[in-house]
């Protein structure tokens, strides 16, 4: 194999990587998108406390002596899990509900508000600036000709895989086969009818934020072992690029919006491998501008007809 | 024969798998007024819309003063001086009467920026003629006492009559209203269907319009249009579309 | 019912303390390599009991709270000025004592304070900017920075390769902005209000890795500094002139220099410029654009029945706002003497954002208001500053849920038929 084709391949594995982790907070946004129609401004920040919690409950645990590793990921998981989806249900409630069903523009701002509002929470709590964690699962399988070029697939970037796959699995099984699951759907077809219809739609909605901020923490768990760091301003990128993926995609449709992850963490990849690599978060806000411009609906959506 | 001011072939629109208007013809001639009726869900506003502009039709033509406007923009087609109501009634409700009509003129004023900012004579020329043009209007429909009360403050009957004040301001040459009776009770109904004749008669446009009320309609039609499931039904004048079989079956009778 | 509130007290203290235990209770210290964990300090706790407190009996008191506010008038602005004819015939003297103490005031107070104020100024030119775009013609644009910047850039760069003087550049840039405004928008004015929000966010983010990057034109993260202050008629407000044959502003009065000269200079500069944008709004709200923007926000689709191209009309506003905060960025520049991409980062597009929608979209007066009261306030409160962003956002969710139409509600000059 010669080196281009390896290097190739090692920016397509780092690709969907990261992909499938922007595949995972981009979930949050289509859902809240599908049922509401509201932009959830402050998703980003909820991925950034997942990923805050994570390193707590990692760094308290190995303080403490706890030497096993899957113990600790599944600990922390749990604990990210449960506190994200705390604040993404709060933040519903308190800043989102109260304003449903005025004009778009409000709870837009609202989110906005949230949005900075946690930020500014974790930086007085926590600080501004970069925590690290040591790595912790090191290591990996690579192939390739030493002489050449050495493609590596870490132990964990097959972690993020796995544990995206599975994410993505639960909740496709979830989606379609469960009651709630069913709800979810109705509400993001009709919400008024479902409402009608006796389906306690406020709930409905409260499950989609918690949902979409269990996701999240989950790629905050992720990406924080992947990267190593975490501070405050984490979410504001990845959400604007989870949002990117999400319309990619098609906004509403959640296996648009893995789609969309995958193809701009390639995208992301490929660009820093060839081009210098303060562009490529360029790249990634030029093509949801072309997205938007040419195929809103997004490659899975579909195109909407205006009702004069 | 003068030449028609619209004439409409086989004009199809399709959602996906939806066939909403099935291969419909219509002509309108110079101070014609003709109806669509048809029984609710025929496609009649999806007609509207694509002679509007505001859908691109699937197929078909549409002529309009010999031009083609299938394929236009809604504005643009607006532009032509085809223009069109609604059937819930679209008015700046927060802006005045005399607002409305204004906006409307929006292309007959001088919309050069510098020209409003040093208020250059021609300006000023052409906002008064707007004006002027805006208050004849509504003597016409009765309702320059309200010129400045905001729309949205107007008695429904009074909005409806806006609406058709707004369009006419906008010199038209030929106007849809899309069920423009609903909602008006019998004096009301009666005031339209004065107006509409006097639209025809003094002012010279052609109207087109789309409605149930079939006093109004079998009154004022030169031409009536029948759709039924988005195809063509039958169409004649008054008559012989009140003993058609055909029609009488679709509609189960109205009056 | 008493036992339904209890619970329901029991469930929001609950979350509170879900929410506060770990990322406010347990701190991050990296110490050496290793990464640990502290507890927070004993008071860091007292506060938090204090919040779950809080939450907890506001919870169960929630329907006693309801109604004590509820009896609580609101405020209503309007009814502390007089009725409409008094206004009508004062509102011309109030202008000009107005315009007279703004000329006044700087010679008689503090250096600072006239640096505050001139700050305040950039800002409400920046409000009344957005607002023509947010609040006129009710486009979300969280990009606006990028207008701002393109108009500092542009100053500095001309000041810098060709030597143009302020004065000269000050067309240029806003014309410049305007240029990009149209640009930008002429794309993606189309698309549904929130996508474009996201879009110009994007925009505005692509505009500063931009200026971050290009090195060799902006400077990279060092930006460009020793940018020309203006002149009045040639005159330099510096000690010593720094241009070949120019005279220096005390030498030609015959006084002595003062630096508080410039900065007065600079103040009155901004008052100029904020009287222009001003005057220029209320003429395009009394112009057939003004009046095209607000019956586009009402009814589009009635708009394009009537004939009005709405990307056209939509694009003049976008531009114009670009504009006004092309004036408003070459100023800064000039002010400053140095910029960077650091000043022109989202939080400002949010900021300014903030001063439109809480001033109430639309009323220029209200935009005025707000952005004094978000440039002055954190100078009040200095020892609050770190809470200074916290309370901005929480400030912007609260208003939201409280008092969207913003504090002063817009009040639309109407057209009057004289009969």
């Amino acid at each position: 194999m010669t080196e281009t084709l390896l290097y190739l391949i090692q920016q397509l594995i780092n690709g969907l990587t990261i992909g499938s982790t922007y595949a995972l907070i981009a979930i949050g946004y289509t859902m809240v998108y599908g049922i509401i129609g509201m932009i959830n401004f402050a998703h980003g920040e909820i991925y950034m406390i997942g990923s805050y919690v994570t390193f707590i409950v990692i760094a308290g645990l190995l303080g403490m002596g706890l030497v096993s590793l899957p113990i600790i990921l599944i600990l922390a998981l749990i604990v990210a899990v449960i506190i994200a989806s705390t604040y993404g249900w709060t933040v519903e409630r308190v800043a989102y509900r109260p304003l449903r069903g005025s004009n778009r523009l409000i709870p837009l701002i609202s989110a906005i508000g949230m949005s900075i509002f946690l930020q500014n929470y974790v930086v007085l709590a926590q600080g501004s600036r970069d925590v690290a964690l040591p790595p912790q699962i090191t290591g990996g399988w690579t192939f390739g000709d030493p002489s050449v070029f050495e493609v590596s697939f870490s132990y964990m970037q097959a972690l993020i895989w796995v544990a995206t796959f599975v994410t993505m699995t639960a909740l496709t099984l979830f989606i379609s086969k469960s009651r709630m699951g069913r709800a979810c759907r109705a509400c993001s077809e009709d919400l008024g009818m479902t409402n009608l219809l006796g389906i306690d739609t406020n709930r409905t909605i409260a499950l989609t934020f918690v949902i979409g901020a269990a996701l999240a923490a989950v790629a905050g768990l992720l990406l924080g072992l992947y990267y190593g760091v975490v501070n405050p301003f984490v979410g504001f990128i990845a959400g604007l690029k989870a949002f990117t993926a999400a319309v990619l995609g098609g906004i509403g449709s959640i296996p648009g919006a893995v789609l969309g992850g995958l193809i701009l963490g390639v995208t992301e990849a490929l660009t820093s491998a060839y081009f210098p690599s303060e562009y490529k978060d360029v790249v990634s806000f030029s093509l949801l501008v072309l997205i938007l411009l040419f195929r809103p609906s997004g490659l899975l959506g579909k195109p909407e007809v205006e009702k004069v | 024969m003068s030449q028609l001011l619209l004439d409409v072939q086989g004009l199809t629109m399709r959602f996906g798998g939806l066939v909403a208007v099935n291969k419909v013809n219509l002509t309108v001639k110079n101070r014609q007024i003709v109806s669509i009726i048809g029984p609710n869900g025929a496609g009649k506003t999806t007609v509207f819309n694509c002679l509007s502009g505001f859908y691109i039709p699937t197929e078909g033509s549409v002529m309009f003063n010999g031009k083609e406007m299938a394929g236009l923009k809604d504005f643009q087609i607006s532009r032509q001086g085809l223009v069109r109501t609604f059937q819930h009634v679209r008015l700046f409700s927060k802006m005045t009467v005399i607002e409305n009509m204004l906006v409307a003129q929006h292309r007959h004023l001088n919309t050069n920026l510098l020209a409003g900012l040093l208020k250059t004579g021609s300006y000023r020329r052409l906002e008064q003629e707007a004006m002027d043009r805006a208050a004849h209007w509504l003597k016409e429909v009765d309702l320059l006492e309200f010129a400045n009360r905001e729309a949205g403050n107007l008695a429904y009957g009074q909005q409806r009559r806006l609406e058709i004040a707004r369009c006419m301001v906008t010199q038209p040459e030929l106007l849809l209203l899309d069920e423009p009776a609903a909602g008006l009770n019998p004096n009301e109904t009666k005031e339209l269907d004065e107006l509409i004749v006097r639209l025809r008669d003094e002012h010279e446009i052609s109207v087109l319009l789309i409605e149930h009320d079939m006093g109004l309609v079998m009154g004022i039609s030169d031409h009536i249009y029948v759709i039924a499931q988005g195809t063509p039904l039958a169409d004649g004048n008054a008559e012989e579309i009140k003993n058609n079989p055909e029609v009488i079956k679709a509609y189960l009778g109205e009056e | 019912m008493q036992n339904n509130k209890f619970y329901s007290a029991l469930f929001a203290a609950g979350i509170t303390f879900v929410l506060a235990c770990l990322m406010i209770g347990v701190k991050l210290d990296t110490e050496g390599t290793t990464l640990a964990i502290r507890g927070a300090t004993a008071e860091q706790w007292t506060w938090i009991g204090l919040g779950i407190s809080l939450v907890f009996l506001s919870q169960l008191f929630s329907n006693q709270i309801d109604a004590f506010f509820g009896k609580l008038p609101t405020p209503k602005l309007s009814s502390l000025l007089p009725e409409e004819k008094k206004m009508a015939t004062l509102k011309p003297w109030l202008i000009a004592a107005l315009i007279v103490g703004m000329i006044i005031w700087p010679f008689m107070v503090s250096r600072g304070s006239v640096d505050l104020a001139t700050l305040t100024l950039i800002y409400i030119m920046l409000g009344l900017g957005l607002n023509i775009v947010v609040g006129l013609a009710g486009l979300l644009d969280l990009g606006f920075v990028a207008f701002y910047a393109v108009g500092a850039y542009t100053y500095a760069l001309l000041s810098m390769y060709f030597g143009l003087s302020f004065w000269v550049c000050l067309p240029l840039a806003a014309g410049f902005a305007a240029l990009f405004g149209f640009v930008l928008g002429f794309p993606v004015l189309r698309l549904r209000g929130d996508y474009l929000a996201i879009v110009t966010l994007g925009f505005g983010e692509i505009i500063r890795i931009l200026l971050n990057n290009w090195t060799n034109v902006t400077g990279g993260p060092s930006g460009i500094s020793g940018i020309a202050k203006p002149t009045l008629f040639g005159l330099e407000f510096t000690r010593r002139a720094k241009e070949e044959g120019a005279q220096t502003f005390h030498d030609f009065m015959g006084i002595s220099y003062s630096s508080s000269y410039k900065v007065i200079f600079l103040y009155l500069i901004a008052v100029l410029l904020v009287i222009f944008v001003i005057y220029l709004i209320n003429r395009l709200m009394r112009m057939p654009i003004g009046r095209a923007w607000e019956a586009l926000r009402e009814d589009e689709i009635a708009c394009r029945s009537l004939g009005l191209n709405r990307t056209a009309i939509k694009l003049s506003a976008f531009t114009i706002g670009a504009s006004t905060a092309g004036f408003a960025g070459s100023f800064f520049a000039a002010r400053q003497g140095f910029i960077s991409p650091e000043s022109f980062i989202f939080i400002e597009s949010a900021i300014i954002l903030a001063i439109v929608v809480l001033g109430g979209m639309g009323s220029q007066i209200g935009v005025i208001l707000a952005a004094i009261v978000m440039t002055i306030l954190p100078e009040l409160a200095r020892e609050f500053s770190e809470y200074r962003m916290l309370m901005f956002g929480l400030l912007m969710v609260i208003m939201m849920r409280w008092r969207p139409e913003g504090l002063v509600p817009m009040k639309r000059p109407h057209l009057e038929l004289k009969q």
